[in-house]
């Protein structure tokens, strides 16, 4: 029986950007738990020399000519309508470095 | 016209209007009239009245206009749609049924929404499904759950929730949806209407919030095997905003068909009902001179495994892109499922864990489709039941998710090997609840697919019913 710990819980919310409460987590840790435990009748499968599939296609490599579309690219406007968070026609976002040293 | 007089098929639709028996504007009053009727059943999330009025007006001038070939040229003509609500529609607010939605306005629409509207079809509004589809039952929505329309104390199926009951409950003609893992055939038969996963690849997937891109089909509902065709024919082939999407020779129906009955699609804990419809559906094909034979799908046990290893950690990586910053609301608005899918995904991804569960899921996802091909070298198409049992009851699996995705067991295998999928409905069991079957067959045969599917409308002399709502 996998038995999934908090801490497991715990790093893989951190690697998925997502803060739990203390409720989610007593919640999650024995469904997850459960589910993951259910993967282990794969163990049985002797998958011999069998390929991985990564899609269903068959196609490769599909090509676009290197060039703008105007019809498909948005405009400036068009790309920043879905926040009010906006500066001079950027997005305002929180600053990802501390500690500035040339001030 | 009164709400009760709304015609049921594309073509009745047409005819109507085109013998001018109603406008375009008044079938779109009797819509209306109806969703906000209806509103118990939470089919729809956002109802768009404006634009739905507008296009009317649009139909109604071509009308009377009396364009020459009008219905090759718009072969959508005043048919009302419901837009699942992970389709972008420029405008007209799109959430995926997540608070991190809540506002979100797109710039642009999917390209199967334009399609649509530019074959002359008039979008009534967004239909209610689970929270970034995810859920085999509507109530993983944070929009509140949908209605049965055949009994409001159990689940339409899901996560193309409101689609399904849209369209069994006369709300719309027709309605989109996407399969990921059984996502439009499976409410289709909790509802009792056909639903369409058309091959993977086969429609363009631009503009609709990404599940698991590997997995994900671009289908519909309708209240027949024609309407669903119809709108196939509208949506599929390349757009060059896909890349996955090809323009390709269709398989076509042969004189002397023959249909596998997988005999692992009929084990324990298959309802008894849900057993014999589909047998007895098998009948039908069989006096109608169709050969059927049982086949194998020996990996089909397998299935659910390496789909709730592959999906979520595709779900996992799509849901990345939403940081808050951009559009939407931040994180912390994900709904439970959406969390937990997150996370299953990141662990079977993470460190360590890559090649026991996700790798070694791909493997047999590779022996998966070897069992559908070996298959498709004796037979035209499978028949198989879509779930193990009809519609349950609301709450009835909520607190297990591991129940919860073990309804996907019949329905999953399909995704997984790119092959499309038709839900027809079959009658009703002894509660009244909607009863069907699934037909699949190889890469891009949905021509045999619809042929079979018309083929037991006509032998069942098959009737369309609504509801009493």
């Amino acid at each position: 029986m996998v038995k999934l710990t908090k801490q497991d819980v715990l790093h893989v919310a951190k690697l998925a950007k997502l803060d739990l409460t203390d409720f989610e987590i007593e919640k999650f840790t024995p469904q997850l738990s459960s589910v993951i435990d259910h993967f282990s009748e794969l163990s049985e499968v002797d998958t011999g020399d069998a390929e991985p599939t990564s899609q269903t296609t068959g196609l490769e490599n599909v090509y676009r000519e290197d060039k703008v579309n105007i019809d498909q690219s948005l405009s400036q406007d068009d790309a920043i309508s879905g926040s009010d968070k906006i500066h001079n026609g950027y997005f305002k976002v929180k600053a990802i470095l501390e500690g500035r040293t040339d001030k | 016209m009164k709400n009760t007089n709304i015609p049921l098929t594309i073509s009745e639709t047409q005819e109507g209007l085109l013998k001018k028996r109603f406008s375009a504007t008044e079938l779109v009053d009797a819509y209306l009239g109806k969703i906000n009727k209806a509103k118990d059943l939470n089919a729809y999330i956002t109802v768009c009245e404006d634009e739905a009025y507008k296009k009317a007006g649009e139909v109604d001038r071509l009308i009377s206009d009396n364009l020459p070939f009008i219905l090759e040229n718009f072969p959508l003509l005043g048919v009302g749609i419901g837009h699942k609500d992970l389709f972008l529609t420029k405008g007209i607010r799109t959430t995926a049924a997540s608070k991190v939605l809540e506002g979100f306005i797109p710039v642009y629409s999917a390209t199967v929404v334009a399609r649509m509207e530019k074959a002359g079809g008039i979008t009534l509004g967004k239909t209610n499904c689970d929270a970034w589809a995810h859920g085999a039952s509507g109530e993983n929505s944070d929009f509140g759950p949908t209605k049965n329309p055949w009994d409001g104390k159990f689940v339409p199926g899901g996560s193309s929730s409101g689609s399904a009951a849209s369209v069994a409950a006369g709300l719309s003609l027709v309605a989109t949806g996407t399969d990921t893992g059984g996502s439009i055939r499976q409410p289709a038969n909790f509802c009792g209407v056909v639903g369409l996963k058309p091959t993977y690849g086969a429609v363009s997937r631009y503009g609709i919030v990404a599940m698991a891109s590997s997995l994900d089909s671009v289908g519909n509902f309708g209240k027949s095997v024609a309407d669903t065709e119809t709108v196939f024919n509208v949506t599929r082939g390349e757009d060059g905003r896909d890349s996955t999407v090809k323009n390709t020779e269709f398989v076509k129906p042969r004189a002397k068909m023959k249909i596998g009955i997988p005999k692992e699609y009929f084990v324990e804990g298959v309802d008894k009902e849900v057993a014999e419809s589909v047998i007895a559906a098998s009948k039908v094909f069989e006096k109608a001179g169709i050969e059927l034979t049982q086949v194998s799908l020996p990996h089909t046990k397998y299935a659910m495994s390496v789909y709730y290893i592959v999906q979520p950690a595709e779900v996992s990586s799509n849901l990345g892109r939403y940081d808050g910053i951009r559009y939407g609301n931040p994180r912390a608005d994900f709904g439970a499922e959406a969390k937990r899918r997150i996370m299953l995904g990141t662990y079977v991804l993470s460190a360590g864990y890559y090649d026991a569960f996700y790798l070694k899921a791909q493997k047999v996802r590779s022996m998966l489709i070897k069992d559908f091909e070996d298959v498709f070298d004796k037979v035209d198409a499978v028949l198989a039941p879509v779930s193990p049992t009809p519609a349950f009851e609301l709450g009835e699996k909520t607190a297990n998710p591991l129940k919860m995705y073990l309804a996907d067991i019949f329905t999953a295998p399909a995704n997984l090997a790119g092959i499309p999928g038709l839900a027809l409905p079959s009658g009703f069991n002894k509660e009244g609840l909607p009863l069907g079957f699934q037909l699949l067959g190889p890469r891009f045969s949905e021509p045999v697919l619809f042929e079979l599917g018309k083929l037991y409308e006509k032998e069942t002399d098959y009737k369309i019913v609504l509801p009493n709502l």
